[in-house]
Order: C-alpha cells, then sequence, then structure tokens
C-alpha cells in the first residue's frame, strides 16, 4: 500500500521536517506521495518533485490554505485517506494541530510522536518525556502517525521524478480567522535542524545576557535554544525553548548553559550526541547526562570559550 | 457562560518515574499523582473567566478510576464548581476520550471547553484536537493568551515559530499551554469548602461507546542511559576536548 506524507511548509519552502517524515514513509513503503496544502503552491509542488523517494506529489492550492487552519485541511486530508495504509505528519506544532482531527475523522487512534518503526504495524515512542520507551501495535485499517523528526535522517532533496497531482478545494466552514504571526527572524540555522545548539536557562538572570549566548551561537554557526524556565521569565520567546512541551533537539552539540536540567528539559535534548554543561552549581543535574562539565560562573566562561574558539581559528588559517 | 475543563490524573512531574520490571508499563503504584500540570492552566483559566464576570458555572471532569475524585476536588478547591467523574477502570486512548467528554459535553451544554495540551503521562497532544472535530467546534491549540469580548474569542498559540493570533468564537474547545496564567495553590479553608461541593459519578460503561484499545503496548522499556561524562577543569581544556576528542566543533 501507499503512504502519505503530509508536507510542513510555509507556502514556499519544505520544512526539514517533511524530509524526516518522508524518510521514515521510507521504512514502511516504496510507494510515498506528498500531500502540500497551501495557497500559491504551485511552485513548490513543482519542486518537490525532485524529492527522490517520492513517487506523488498531491497538492492543492487555495487562497484559504493560506494560514494551515486544520479546520480546513484536514477534512482534505481525511478525504484522500482510503487510498493509504499509513499517514504521516511531522510531530511539530504543524502536525499535532492538524493531524488528530484526522483521527476523529476517520475513526481511529493516531499513535503520536513516533520514534522508530519496527515493522508496518509495530512502532517505537516516548512517553513519560522520553523517561520510558514505549513499543505499541495496531492492527487498525489506517495508521495515522506523528513522526519526530530528530530521530530520522533528511531525505535527499534531489534524483527525484514524482508525478504531479493537482486535487480540487473542499470547503468547509470555518469560524476561525487568522490575525498574525509572531515569528522572530534570525539568520542563525533552525532549532530543530541545527548541527550545534546553544541553550540559555535561569543563570542568564535577564535577556540582555542572552547576548552572550548569540555571540556564542555565531561563532559556532549554531541556533540558539532555551529552557522553560528562561522562556517564562520573558528572557527569550517561545519559539527557542527546548523540551517536553517545547521542542525536541538531537544536534550533534548542544551546550547547555545556566541550565539546572529539569526531567522535563532533558526530554528535549538528551538525545544529543555530544552534551557540553556549564553551570557554576556542581549539584546541578545536567551534570549527570553531559560528556563535558565545567563548573564555572557563565559570564566568565563563554567570553573565554570565545576567545579560546577564536585563538583555534587563527591557528587554523 | 458555562465552561468545562478536563483534568487528568497523573504522575507528578516532579516524580523520577520507574519502568516496571515485567516491561508491562510505568509504576504508578505509590507514587505521587498530581492533576496534569497543562490541565491546571485550564482550570486557572476557567476560575479567572468566573472571577471576572465572564463565566457564571465551571465545572470540571476526569476520567477513570475513584482515586481521580483527588483531581476533580483539587480543581474544586481552586474555584471549580462541581465536578463529574466519569468512573473507568481502563485507561482511555484520546480519541475515546474524546469521544467521553462529547457526551459529558452534549449533556452540559458548556460553552466553552478548556483543557491542558498535553497530558505528561502519555505525552500525545490529540484530545483537545480531536474533541473539537467531533464537535464541530473551533479549535485552538496551545493557547498562551485568551481574551473573550461578547462571543468573539481572541487567542494566542505557541507555535514553532513564535506566536500566531486567531479570532474565533463560542462555542470553542482551547487547549492550554503553561505559560498561559500561574495556577493558585488551594488555600486550606478553599481545600475544606471543596469536600462539599457537588461531585457526581457516572459509570462509563452506561455511556454506549466504544472505548477499547485499538493500540496494544507490546512493551515498555527503559531509554538507553547516557554513558556519564567528565568534568573539565577550565575552558582551554573544554574547547580542546570539544576540537580534539569529540570533534564536534
Amino acid at each position: 500500500m501507499s503512504v502519505l506524507v503530509v508536507a510542513e511548509h510555509d507556502n514556499k519552502n519544505l520544512k526539514s521536517s517533511t524530509l524526516n517524515t518522508i524518510s521514515a514513509a521510507e521504512k514502511l513503503s516504496e510507494d510515498i506521495h506528498l500531500l502540500i496544502l497551501g495557497n500559491k503552491i504551485e511552485d513548490l509542488a513543482k519542486s518537490s518533485k525532485s524529492i527522490q523517494l517520492v513517487k506523488k506529489v498531491i497538492f492543492c492550492d487555495h487562497e484559504k490554505l493560506e494560514n494551515q487552519i486544520p479546520e480546513l485541511s484536514s477534512p482534505i486530508i481525511s478525504n484522500l485517506a482510503e487510498n493509504y495504509s499509513h499517514i504521516l505528519a511531522p510531530s511539530s506544532t504543524f502536525g499535532k494541530n492538524l493531524l488528530p482531527r484526522v483521527s476523529a475523522q476517520l475513526d481511529v487512534t493516531q499513535i503520536s510522536d513516533i520514534i522508530g518503526i519496527e515493522s508496518q504495524d509495530t512502532f517505537i515512542r516516548p512517553i513519560y518525556a522520553g523517561n520510558a520507551i514505549s513499543y505499541v501495535q495496531t492492527d487498525q485499517k489506517i495508521n495515522l502517525m506523528t513522526v519526530r523528526p530528530t530521530s530520522f535522517e533528511k531525505c535527499e532533496e534531489v534524483g527525484g521524478d514524482a508525478a504531479l497531482e493537482n486535487i480540487t478545494f473542499i470547503d468547509s466552514e470555518v469560524k476561525t480567522t487568522f490575525v498574525s504571526r509572531e515569528v522572530s527572524k534570525s539568520d542563525r540555522p533552525e532549532l530543530g535542524n541545527a548541527r550545534v545548539v546553544v541553550s540559555g536557562g535561569r543563570g542568564l538572570e535577564n535577556s540582555d545576557n542572552f547576548k552572550l549566548l548569540y555571540d556564542l551561537a555565531d561563532k559556532l554557526n549554531a541556533a540558539v535554544g532555551a529552557s522553560r524556565a528562561a522562556v517564562d521569565s520573558g528572557y527569550i520567546g517561545n519559539e527557542y525553548q527546548v523540551g517536553q512541551t517545547g521542542k525536541m533537539v538531537a544536534p550533534e552539540l548542544y551546550i547547555a548553559v545556566g541550565i539546572s536540567g529539569a526531567i522535563q528539559h532533558l526530554a528535549g535534548m538528551k538525545e544529543s550526541k555530544v552534551i557540553v554543561a556549564i553551570n557554576k552549581d556542581l549539584e546541578a543535574p545536567i551534570f549527570n547526562i553531559a560528556d563535558y562539565g565545567l563548573s564555572s560562573d557563565l559570564f566568565q566562561a563563554i567570553p573565554e570559550i570565545i576567545k579560546e574558539l577564536d585563538l583555534l581559528n587563527q591557528i587554523e588559517s | 457562560m458555562k465552561v468545562l475543563v478536563a483534568v487528568k490524573r497523573v504522575v507528578d512531574y516532579k516524580v523520577q518515574i520507574r519502568v516496571k520490571s515485567d516491561n508491562s508499563g510505568v509504576e504508578t503504584q505509590n507514587v505521587k499523582m498530581s492533576v496534569n500540570p497543562p490541565d491546571e492552566n485550564a482550570i486557572e483559566e476557567a476560575v479567572k473567566l468566573k472571577e471576572q464576570g465572564l463565566a457564571n458555572e465551571i465545572i470540571s471532569v476526569s476520567i477513570g478510576d475513584d482515586k481521580s475524585q483527588d483531581v476533580l476536588r483539587t480543581s474544586m478547591a481552586m474555584g471549580i464548581d462541581r465536578s463529574i467523574l466519569v468512573k473507568s477502570q481502563n485507561t482511555l486512548e484520546p480519541l475515546a476520550v474524546a469521544k467521553t467528554l462529547k457526551i459529558i459535553i452534549d449533556k452540559e451544554k458548556p460553552d466553552l471547553v478548556l483543557m491542558g495540551k498535553q497530558a505528561i503521562d502519555d505525552d500525545s497532544n490529540q484530545t483537545g484536537q480531536i474533541l473539537s472535530a467531533l464537535l464541530n467546534w473551533p479549535q485552538g491549540c496551545f493557547i498562551s493568551n485568551l481574551k473573550i469580548e461578547n462571543n468573539k474569542v481572541f487567542i494566542s498559540r505557541e507555535i514553532d515559530e513564535g506566536i500566531e493570533n486567531l479570532e474565533t468564537s463560542l462555542p470553542a474547545v482551547l487547549t492550554c499551554d503553561l505559560r498561559l496564567n500561574t495556577p493558585r495553590f488551594a488555600s486550606l479553608p478553599n481545600i475544606m469548602k471543596a469536600k462539599k461541593k457537588p461531585l457526581e459519578t457516572i459509570d462509563i460503561d452506561t455511556l454506549g461507546i466504544d472505548t477499547s484499545s485499538k493500540i496494544k503496548t507490546l512493551k515498555v522499556i527503559e531509554p538507553p542511559k547516557r554513558k556519564a561524562g567528565i568534568m573539565v577543569n577550565d575552558v582551554k581544556e573544554l574547547v580542546q576536548k570539544l576540537k580534539y576528542e569529540a570533534k564536534v566543533i
């Protein structure tokens, strides 16, 4: 049977989470279809044809789909469902907001945030903020799943030649209107996708001090993250939060600065390859999972690290 | 306006959970249980709406065994007027939870349903969305701000890119983020008063819905443990290690 992947995008480009989700789909079927719902997306649909693993790009182009209101997009997905054994979406706020509605419409139970695929009907997912791993099996007619992007590699964006199908928009009565989106602009890499993440916690003390982290992040071409404590304290926006109720990251290098390491934060970053913790409190639980711990005042340590990195760069050049 | 809040009893967020030795699940016997944290935000928001004169009745609903009365009593100590416990011995999947809530909602006819954005045990993050679809009411997920004027509802949603602002109308289903508000602590007098507030019990078998599990848990295991790392003495050593040992910079 075929597998449908619901694309996350901004009407211009696919989000990298879509590429991770396509890789997950590859473990289920060779016949992967990519569904793009949006506004003025014909170019996006055409460019997506080249994704190697995708056999068909299905798109629905309508102005009402501009802002991804799930009440409008979910019936379109449900309407296609009978052709598929599995429907996958990234477990980003996009997928979380959307796919459970399809679950309601198809009357099947969704499996959230899978991190592994054992077989066509058996999946692995974290529970209790990743402190336990559950193996689940289902014999439902359609398997609806959200996929944790960091658990699957990004697929190749080139080399394919998928078919293209334009489907007609099905309108639904919707009482919700989009007002605005407050998106912080940054030249740094995307948090969920960066090779290096530099995260700050309450130890930073205020939003001005986060500039220290931005300087370090820029030296390392890193994304900036934060603990919930730092976001709740207003030091930085919610889109930077790493943890159980924020973003899941798994970079090659995660540098936790002034973060104590609550279970809920660890849930979002403990799959990172190398973890560095910088905290003046030697008792901070973050040190229990860090590969390299430095017990030091971060306000001294961060400028010193920046200086050392500059020195290294000089030696190399 | 009548507000209904859905509340789940979960292992307290501060507890370091243990996987059962037979790998059948997570140990929930003899561990501290509490209101699911974002459900507390939902309770707080309902109480605030009542204090602002926008809501005239606020009720809470939980699904679970007799012990779930605890979290309903907690909600009433925080200010909820009355509670309903739908008694179920089995753990329900989100779809079954939403179907159960829908029956209660059809009977109670609230104008607004509030609940946490996810339960911190199962981490599914589905029930509010499913319920919204089943009721065909507007959906507002992961909200960190709520304003109701006349029949209009203005919400801010926490999304991966930042904040999204939507306008919708009642009735609606809204799921709450932890940043929506700061839940109050129940005072001792209010805890005593809550014991006298009405708590109705309904047996789930009388509702006539399919609540059987569609997903079978084969096993639950502990996640792979990270190896203990080392403490470095200074920044110089840290940078050297990252460069030449870990090779990540």
